[in-house]
Order: C-alpha cells, then structure tokens, then sequence
C-alpha cells in the first residue's frame, strides 16, 4: 500500500506501526508516531493497521535551544 | 558549599544553568559544551526522524537521558494548534512530561504570541504537563500564565540568539517580586555577565543556547557561564549594597595625622 511518511510517498507491505518501525530500523523509546494526526501509544504499536493513504509522522528529538 | 537545589513540581535541578543543544558545529562539540556548562538540564526541539539516513547519528546517544533531564521545546510553532501537536508527540516519546511552550508570534524578532501562549499553557497544564512558557518581559503576562498553571515562567530577555542580555532588568525585577513560581530567564544572553545580570536580578535560572554555540569556543564559553551563573547566585544571595549618588570613604577619618 502507499502511505505518506514524514512528507514523503512510501510503498510499504508493513500491516501495522510496528513494522514498519522494524522495516525502517527505528528504535523504541525516544521516537514519537502519529497516524493520521493521531498519536499511537507506544502499546498500541502492534496492534495499530496502516491503510492505504495513511499520514504517518515519526519524530523524535534534535537539537534546539 | 551548601547546594543550592531549584525545585519545580518535584523536580530537582542541581544547576542554575540550563543549556540548548542547537546551533553547535557537531554532536560531539555539544556534549563537550553540556558538560563544561555543569548543567542538569538541556533543551531539544522535536522534528521528524531521518528516514532515509539510518545511520545518522541521534542528539541522544550523545546526551544521555538518564544524566540529563530533557526539556523538549515547540520552536517552529506559530499557533496554539501546532504547539499542543508538538507538546503531546514531545510527552510521547517518553522521556519527560516538562515541555518549553514556544508560540511564536512574529518571525522576525521571534517574539511570543502571548495571546496564544496563554491558551496553550492552560490546555496543556489541564493535562498533565509541566509547563515552561517562553513569554515577554511584561509582569501581567507572567501572572496570568502562573494563574494558567505554569510551573515556571520563562521571559526573554532580548530576542532569540541576539546576544543583548537583560534588556529590560526593571521589568524582570518586577516580574520576580510578584512571581509565586521560578522565573527563567530565557533568550538574548550573550556573554557571562548577562548570564551573571539575570541572576543578580534574583532570577531562579537562566536557559542559554546561542551565546555557548556561537561563541568562537564554545567549550570555554560553557565554562564562563557556569562561573558567571554562579557568581550572580551568589551575589544575589549575599546581598549587595544600594546604588548611592555621593562617595561614602572606605577607610576611617580617626587617627588621620
């Protein structure tokens, strides 16, 4: 399916938020997701489906005063 | 020495001197800089994770979470919508509930939409946050954000990254006489001793990040700071004389030949 990741049009086979962190080879802990302006609980990264044309958000934190 | 501990909703703060990991040349050139500041306490901003770069490194494996307490900020955001967007996935990440509330009103100066600012502080006390607005030097603002839960107030003391110190110190002594919560000076430090003014004044802490990363050596500018941040402590502690028009000798008239 294409979802829409960070800005950018993806191809993914990923079924859920957790995958795709897998796929993506994206630490645990210190990241931030959101799906469609939804925050997703760490908890519910497993369980979570991504569908088709989804606005999916990964952020994590940089540097700044 | 005595330590001189800042608590705020909880939390202890050993140092008064709270750095930005923004602006320096390298992760390497902050951490050394975050370490010569002697400082508990480091900002970050929060921004979309490098996806086709994986093997970039992260601001984290630098700083390490478990010695620093991490205050995200929501720099970029111009309207209250935004900096709940950013304070909520900030609280998510999982390492902090404080958040340094930036709605910035104008791109210029990048001076606070207060209107929004105080919106924002409200929504975001209600759920939980521990709030650290970023706001103006104007007295009435820092009691309404106080009122709306702040844990601290944080005003500017010139704008961001300017380097102009404590423009108005009259404002922050007025500020710090009604204030019933810590008041932080944050933005426009530009050397050591506007570092040292703001403390002077009484102020619980101040928050600096440019006046460190763009100073030709950071490293020692961190250094300076921490001295001149303590030195202003103290200074303030000890309590210094009034300002006075005429000369009063240092040294007795009795016993002159």
């Amino acid at each position: 399916m294409n979802i829409l990741l960070n800005g950018e049009s993806k191809q993914t086979k990923c079924k859920t938020v957790s995958e795709l962190l897998n796929e993506l080879d994206i630490r645990l802990g210190r990241v931030a997701v959101e799906v469609n302006l939804q925050i997703i609980r760490k908890t519910d990264y497993e369980s979570h489906q991504l569908s088709e044309g989804d606005i999916v958000e990964i952020v994590n934190f940089v540097g700044g005063g | 020495m005595k330590e001189d501990i800042l608590t705020i909703k909880g939390i202890e703060f050993k140092s008064r001197f709270w750095i930005g990991t923004g602006k320096y040349k390298d992760f390497e050139e902050t951490a050394k800089a975050i370490e010569a500041s002697g400082s508990d306490v480091v900002t970050v901003a929060v921004r979309r994770v490098n996806i086709t770069d994986r093997k970039s490194p992260n601001l984290l494996d630098y700083i390490n979470p478990s010695k620093y307490k991490i205050l995200p900020n929501t720099a970029g955001c111009y309207n209250v919508e935004d900096a709940l967007r950013y304070s909520r996935l900030a609280r998510e990440a999982g390492v902090s509930d404080m958040i340094k509330l930036e709605v910035i009103g104008d791109e210029k100066t990048l001076f606070p939409d207060v209107i929004g600012l105080l919106k924002a502080t409200e929504i975001l006390a209600k759920e939980g946050f521990i709030v650290f607005p970023y706001t103006n030097d104007d007295p009435v603002m820092a009691r309404r954000l106080e009122d709306a839960g702040a844990a601290a107030v944080m005003p500017l003391g010139a704008p961001i990254g300017s380097g102009l110190g404590v423009r108005n110190p009259y404002n922050i002594k007025i500020i710090l006489e009604f204030a019933k919560v810590p008041v932080i000076v944050d933005a426009g430090v530009g050397t050591a001793s506007d570092a040292a003014v703001a403390m002077e004044l009484g102020c619980d802490a101040v928050l600096i990040n440019t006046a460190v990363a763009g100073a030709k050596e950071p490293i020692l500018m961190a250094e300076a700071i921490k001295h001149a941040v303590l030195a202003g402590r103290l200074a303030f502690k000890a309590g210094r004389i009034s300002k006075k028009l005429y000369a009063t000798a240092s040294s007795p008239i009795e016993g002159m030949l």
